[in-house]
């Protein structure tokens, strides 16, 4: 009982330490998205708040959580009510399974670096992000906005195609490992990180979840120029802020599980694994945000056709070749 | 009862609730989402029962893919309230039957079981160990599905290509017929 109370305790702990670094995290991600879009822009971005403006996230936050939280007239309040925290909590929950470094030992006991190892770790990221769906579908559904609908539906349909592309370009990566386990697969890179043997399956990966994230050049659903805001047209206050911290963590884990699939997770020399996996989210969230400063939206019948005739059929045919090199090896 | 017992029964109780409200609902997109607690709750009952693989595949497919792809299309018609009675009074005749058919069905299989009331173990089955039971033993039903599957993706690849090269013939008529004025 005593060990189970143990158990328990630690469990609890490594859950507030990681969902407070990662609140944090998300916070300042906006900051450094703002900074750095400002300087592809030549403009200085946020300064007032602070030095170099680095007391602005706290300032945005009072600002949401002080707005009035409005409901629109006709709305289904319960679903408009719940859908922002599915789009936060579903990027949250997907941390669990992101391994942060080697087992530590504390008084005898082996603690693992992570919050849960599942043996079906990468499926439950994927269980995960097709339930972020109904987040943004319900969400928009749910303000009995058209923007709101049209930016649901959009986001709806842009999600599923791309899922498909998402989970087709990983198992490749599952054939490498013979797991689906994130420990495991950092384990399988011991030698070489996954991207220089899967190149292709990185470049569909990346693409794939840059459109699951909805942000520029895939962010039709809350396209400003048309749409409003799309799905979050109508909500205000937290719950705007609630969609808005689910794209940042969505960032984030996006971050981690590419660190983790392709870049050897927290490997590296000198510094400890910890940093390694930090300094590996930071880049992909940097690259994101280069990416968003750079390319235009994409049309919609372009976001469909490279979805589905581009990145689905060599997703297949790069199994096809895997499985055909694996067995050659053998 | 067990710990597993009870988390059993908890979350049956919720399945059925949720398959019931879902039935019950007017508004179609309520349907949808207590379709889906539905789903979510047999996942983990497939996790409670040690197929881990199972409850995944679950959330990913039925409660992630296929309900989407239903929610997608009730908002895409906006089709949100059924005004009219879906069924005709007759059509109630053969449900109900089928319903006695299959609660008879049940209650059968409820008191021929043996090892209803033994305690649920807790068991797991890993990814791999699942995979080799399906490949090596249920591989002719897996070819099937998979032969199934396969000709309903070129069914739906005709019917769409086939719709657009008669929109295609059709522009290219008015085009013609424009050109003739």
């Amino acid at each position: 009982m005593l060990l189970w109370i143990a158990g328990f305790l630690i469990l609890l702990v490594k859950l507030s330490i990681i969902l407070g670094v990662v609140l944090f995290l998300a916070g300042y991600l906006v900051w450094v998205e703002r900074k750095f879009l400002a300087r592809l822009q030549i403009r200085y971005g946020p300064n007032r708040a602070g030095p170099y403006g680095l007391l602005q996230p706290l300032a945005d936050i009072v600002k949401m959580i002080t707005k009035e939280d409005t409901v629109p007239e006709g709305a289904d309040r319960a679903f408009f009510l719940l859908a922002p925290a599915v789009v936060a909590a579903t990027a949250l929950l997907m941390f669990s399974v992101v391994p942060l470094g080697r087992d530590i030992t504390v008084w005898g006991r082996r603690v693992p670096m992570v919050i849960t190892d599942l043996n079906i770790g990468l499926l439950f990221v994927f269980a995960m992000s097709s339930l972020s769906v109904y987040g943004v579908a319900l969400g928009g559904w749910a303000s009995n906005s058209k923007y709101g609908l049209l930016g649901g539906i959009r986001g709806a349909a842009q999600m599923i195609s791309y899922e498909l592309s998402l989970g087709l370009s990983l198992i490749p990566i599952v054939m490498l490992a013979h797991s689906f386990s994130m420990v495991d697969i950092v384990q399988a890179q011991q030698k070489y990180p996954f991207i220089l043997f899967q190149p292709v399956a990185f470049l569909i990966f990346v693409i794939s979840a840059m459109a699951e994230s909805k942000r520029i050049p895939f962010d039709l659903p809350e396209a400003e120029n048309e749409l409003v805001a799309g799905y979050h047209t109508e909500y205000s206050g937290m719950r705007f802020g609630l969609f808005f911290l689910g794209e940042y963590v969505h960032i984030m884990v996006f971050g981690g599980i590419l660190a983790v699939l392709f870049l050897g997770g927290w490997r590296g020399p000198i510094l400890p694994p910890i940093v390694w996996l930090m300094i590996k989210i930071f880049l992909v969230a940097l690259f994101m945000i280069w990416v968003r400063g750079t390319l235009p939206r994409l049309r919609y019948d372009q976001l469909m056709a490279l979805g589905w005739k581009v990145l689905i059929p060599l997703a297949l045919i790069n199994i096809l070749v895997t499985g055909a090199v694996g067995l050659m090896m053998n | 009862m067990t710990l597993y017992g009870m988390l059993f029964h908890i979350i049956s109780a919720v399945i059925i609730a949720a398959t019931a409200v879902a039935i019950t609902r007017k508004n179609l997109v309520h349907a949808v989402v207590y379709l889906i607690v539905s789903f979510f709750g047999t996942a983990m009952l497939f996790y409670l029962f040690g197929a881990p693989l199972l409850a995944a595949l679950e959330v990913i497919i039925y409660a992630g893919a296929i309900m989407v792809l239903f929610l997608f299309v009730v908002m895409m018609i906006r089709a949100e309230s059924a005004e009219k009675k879906v069924f005709v009074p007759i059509q109630w005749i053969p449900a109900a039957i089928f319903c006695l058919i299959y609660v008879l069905v049940a209650a059968a299989m409820a008191v021929g079981t043996p090892g209803m009331n033994a305690p649920l173990k807790m068991l797991s089955a890993s990814p791999a160990q699942f995979a080799i039971y399906v490949f090596k033993y249920q591989w002719f039903s897996i070819e099937v599905v998979s032969m199934l599957l396969l000709l309903a993706v070129i069914g739906a690849l005709n019917l769409g290509a086939g719709r657009r090269a008669g929109r295609v013939d059709e522009e290219r008529r008015i085009e013609d017929d424009s050109a003739l004025q």
